[in-house]
C-alpha cells in the first residue's frame, strides 16, 4: 500500500518549486487532496484533460501542488472562471476547489447560479467552518454560539448548510463527506466528477489552529474523532423517526438527479440557429 | 473558386458595429450582464455567436462575466464582455487577474453618467481614469476610445489584435451617444481585415516555461488542455507560474508587464490629426466629442482662426509624444470632455512648453456641441 501511495505522489504532484506546502500540520486539506488524486486516478483521466480551478484561502493553494492544468483565481470567483473554461472547451474535466467562505460568502452568488445553470462542473467545497488563512474570522458556516477572531463574544449568525443549499439551487449531484471518512470521500469525489451535470461535494474538515483552538475542540485527532462521532450516514438518518440533533450532520449522497446539461443544450441552440440562417 | 468578397454598406448603431468588429476579429465567446446602454451588444451576440459555433452566456453579474471571459480566453478562445459604469466597477477585480496572468480579452464600457447608478441613458466620459487605474496595483492596460459606428467596428478589431499580440486586456470606451447613433457603415470584406492571434508555444511541452521573458516581453500562450500544463495564478509569480516573494523575481515580472506595452507604443498609440498642418490652435478630443470638434475647427477657420484637431483613439498608454508635438506647435490647446477634466490633466501633465491649455467640460449628461467648442476657442483667443 505505501508503494501505491508513493507512485501516485510521483505521478500527480509537481516536483519543482512548490514544496513545502502552506498548510498547517494536521490540516484536513491534505486528506482532501489525497482523495481527489486517488479519485482522478481511479477514473483514469489524463492529466492534460483536467483543469483544477481554485479561489482564495487555504483551499486556494491546493492546485499549485498538482500536475494538472491549474487555475488559481480570485476570491470566490473560481466557478466563474471554470464556467468560461468549460464553455470554451467542453471536453475538459473542470473541477473547482473552494473553501466555505470562498464558496458561500464572497462566491455565494456564483455557487447557486452555477448549480442552477447545470454546467458539467464539479465543485469541491472544504468546510472547516472558519476563514483559516486570514486568521480565524467567522464564515457563513461558523456555528451559532461558537467563537472566532471576529466573534470573540460568541457568534450570533446562523449557518448555511452547503449541501442543502446547492441541492435546492439545482445541483445535479450533491454529496457530503468528511476528512475522517476517507473511503467515502474518494467515492463521493469519483461520483461527482463522473456525474453529468453540476456536482457538489461538501467536505467537513478540521481547522484545529483557528477554529478548534478557539472552541476548545482539541488537536487534529480529537477533531477527526468529533467528525466521526457527529456524522450520520444519510441512509441511517432517513430511517430515524426523530429529527437529527442540531450538532450532527448527514454524510453520503444527498441528491442525485438527471437533468439536461448546459453544454448539450447550448449545442442544440447552435444547431437550431444555424438551420434558421 | 471563392467569390471575392465585396464591401458591405449597412446601417448600424455603435453597439451593433462593436459586435461586427468582434466577430470579424475572431471573438467566439461572450459573457455579459444586462445594463443600459450596452445591452444591445449582448442581445445581438446571443443571436450571432451560436450560428458560427461560438458561445454566448448571460452570467449572474459582471464579476462573473469578467471571470468567464478570462476562463474562456485561457482555454484558447477569443473573448469579450460589454458593460457600462456600474458593471465596469464590478469587473475591476477580475480585470486585474487578466492583467497579472496576461490573459487577452476585450472589455467594452459604454460610458453613461456617474457616479453610481448615475444617468443610465445619458452619454458621459467619466470613466477614463477608472479604465486606466480601476483595478488595484500597478498594471499596464490599453484603453481605446471610439467616436463613430465605423470606429466601433475598426477599433474593436484593433482591440482584439492588440490584446492577443501583447497578452493584455484592452478596454474600449464607447458612450451612450456613439452606442445608440445609427450610421451608414461600410464594412471591409473579411479578407481585407487584419486579424492577429496570440502566439502559441512551438516547443515541446517539457521545454515550455510559461512566463519566460523574450525580446518582445510577451511569452507564448498555451490553451488549457493542449498539453502545456502549468499554473495560472493571480499571485505574483515566477517564470514557471509559481507564486514568488523573491524581490528580484517580483521586480523582473512587474517590469516585463510594463515593458511589453512600452515596446509596442508605436502601434498601440493610435491618434488622428485633422487640419493640423498649419494649425496654431488645437483641440484635443476623444469619443463622441470628436464629432463636434471636427465641425468646430472648420467653423473656427471660417472665423480666421487656424484651428486643428488631434483625436486620441488610444487614451492609455497616453500618446505623450503626439500630444507633445501638438503642444509644441500650438499656442493654445483646448481639451473638451464630458467629465470634470480627466484627459485634460494628462495633457497638462505633459505640457513642458508653456502652452496655454484649457479644459472645457460638461457634466450635465449632454453632448458638447460644435458651437460651444468654437465659441470657447474664439473667446479664449480674444
Amino acid at each position: 500500500m505505501p508503494k501505491e501511495v508513493t507512485k501516485l505522489i510521483h505521478k500527480y504532484l509537481r516536483h519543482d518549486k512548490t514544496f513545502p506546502h502552506v498548510w498547517c500540520p494536521g490540516c484536513g486539506n491534505g486528506i482532501v487532496l489525497g482523495a481527489l488524486i486517488r479519485a482522478i486516478d481511479k477514473i483514469g483521466l489524463q492529466k492534460d484533460e483536467v483543469v483544477l480551478a481554485s479561489g482564495i484561502g487555504c483551499s486556494g493553494r491546493m492546485n499549485v501542488y498538482v500536475d494538472f492544468n491549474t487555475l488559481h483565481t480570485t476570491h470566490g470567483r473560481s466557478l466563474t472562471f471554470a464556467t468560461g473554461v468549460k464553455l470554451a472547451n467542453p471536453s475538459l474535466t473542470v473541477i473547482s476547489v473552494m473553501g466555505d467562505g470562498d464558496a458561500t460568502a464572497i462566491g455565494g452568488n456564483h455557487l447557486i447560479h452555477a448549480a442552477r445553470r447545470n454546467l458539467n462542473l464539479t465543485a469541491i467545497i472544504i468546510n472547516n467552518q472558519i476563514y483559516g488563512m486570514t486568521g480565524g474570522q467567522y464564515s457563513p458556516t461558523t456555528p451559532y454560539g461558537s467563537y472566532a477572531s471576529t466573534a470573540v463574544y460568541g457568534h450570533i449568525e446562523h449557518t448555511f448548510s452547503i449541501a442543502e443549499l446547492t441541492a435546492t439551487a439545482g445541483a445535479a449531484f450533491v454529496g457530503r463527506g468528511t476528512v475522517y471518512h476517507v473511503t467515502l470521500l474518494q467515492k463521493l469525489i469519483e461520483k461527482a466528477i463522473q456525474k453529468r451535470g453540476f456536482s457538489v461535494v461538501e467536505i467537513m474538515s478540521n481547522c484545529h489552529i483557528h477554529y478548534g483552538r478557539r472552541n476548545k475542540m482539541g488537536d487534529p485527532v480529537t477533531m477527526l474523532q468529533w467528525l466521526k462521532d457527529h456524522a450520520v450516514p444519510v441512509e441511517k438518518a432517513r430511517e430515524m423517526t426523530s429529527d437529527l440533533p442540531e450538532d450532527k450532520f448527514t454524510i453520503g449522497i444527498l441528491a442525485d438527479v438527471e437533468k439536461p446539461i448546459y453544454t448539450e443544450e447550448y449545442q442544440k441552440i447552435r444547431d437550431q440557429s444555424t438551420s434558421k440562417q | 473558386m471563392t467569390k471575392r468578397q465585396s464591401k458591405k454598406r449597412i446601417l448600424l448603431q455603435g453597439n451593433e458595429a462593436v459586435v461586427e468588429g468582434a466577430l470579424a476579429a475572431g471573438c467566439r465567446f461572450f459573457a455579459g450582464y444586462p445594463i443600459t446602454p450596452a445591452s444591445e451588444i449582448s442581445e445581438v451576440l446571443s443571436v450571432r455567436l451560436p450560428k458560427i459555433g461560438g458561445t454566448f452566456i448571460q452570467m449572474e453579474d459582471e464579476i462573473a462575466s469578467m471571470g468567464a471571459i478570462v476562463g474562456a480566453s485561457l482555454a484558447g478562445v477569443k473573448s469579450m464582455t460589454a458593460t457600462s459604469g456600474p458593471g465596469f466597477s464590478l469587473m475591476q477585480e477580475n480585470l486585474g487577474f487578466a492583467c497579472i496572468a496576461e490573459v487577452p480579452c476585450v472589455v467594452v464600457n459604454v460610458m453613461r453618467g456617474g457616479p453610481s447608478t448615475g444617468l443610465p441613458t445619458n452619454p458621459a466620459q467619466g470613466d477614463v481614469m477608472q479604465a486606466r487605474w480601476g483595478t488595484h496595483g500597478d498594471h499596464p492596460i490599453i484603453v481605446l476610445a471610439v467616436s463613430t459606428a465605423l470606429e466601433c467596428f475598426e477599433i474593436t478589431v484593433k482591440a482584439f489584435n492588440l490584446s492577443e499580440k501583447y497578452r493584455v486586456p484592452v478596454i474600449i470606451l464607447s458612450d451612450e451617444m456613439v452606442a445608440h447613433t445609427r450610421e451608414t457603415v461600410t464594412l471591409p470584406p473579411h479578407d481585407e481585415i487584419e486579424v492577429i492571434d496570440r502566439i502559441t508555444p512551438s516547443m515541446p511541452p517539457e521545454w515550455y516555461i510559461p512566463y519566460k521573458n523574450n525580446s518582445k516581453g510577451v511569452p507564448p500562450m498555451s490553451a488549457l488542455g493542449d498539453g502545456f500544463r502549468h499554473h495560472v495564478t493571480g499571485l505574483v509569480h515566477d517564470v514557471r507560474g509559481f507564486p514568488t516573494q523573491t524581490p528580484h523575481e517580483i521586480e523582473a515580472f512587474i517590469s516585463r508587464l510594463f515593458r511589453k506595452v512600452t515596446q509596442g507604443f508605436h502601434e498601440i498609440q493610435i491618434t488622428q490629426s485633422y487640419l493640423m498642418d498649419d494649425a496654431t490652435v488645437a483641440v484635443i478630443a476623444y469619443g463622441s466629442v470628436v464629432r463636434s470638434a471636427q465641425r468646430a475647427i472648420i467653423d473656427a477657420r471660417n472665423q480666421g482662426v487656424k484651428a486643428g484637431l488631434l483625436q486620441l483613439t488610444t487614451l492609455f498608454p497616453f500618446p505623450r509624444h503626439v500630444v507633445e508635438n501638438v503642444l509644441k506647435q500650438c499656442r493654445f490647446v483646448l481639451v473638451p470632455e464630458m467629465n470634470i477634466g480627466q484627459i485634460s490633466r494628462e495633457v497638462k501633465r505633459v505640457n513642458q512648453f508653456g502652452t496655454h491649455v484649457e479644459k472645457y467640460n460638461r457634466i450635465d449628461g449632454q453632448l458638447i456641441t460644435p458651437d460651444e467648442i468654437c465659441v470657447k476657442l474664439l473667446t479664449t483667443l480674444g
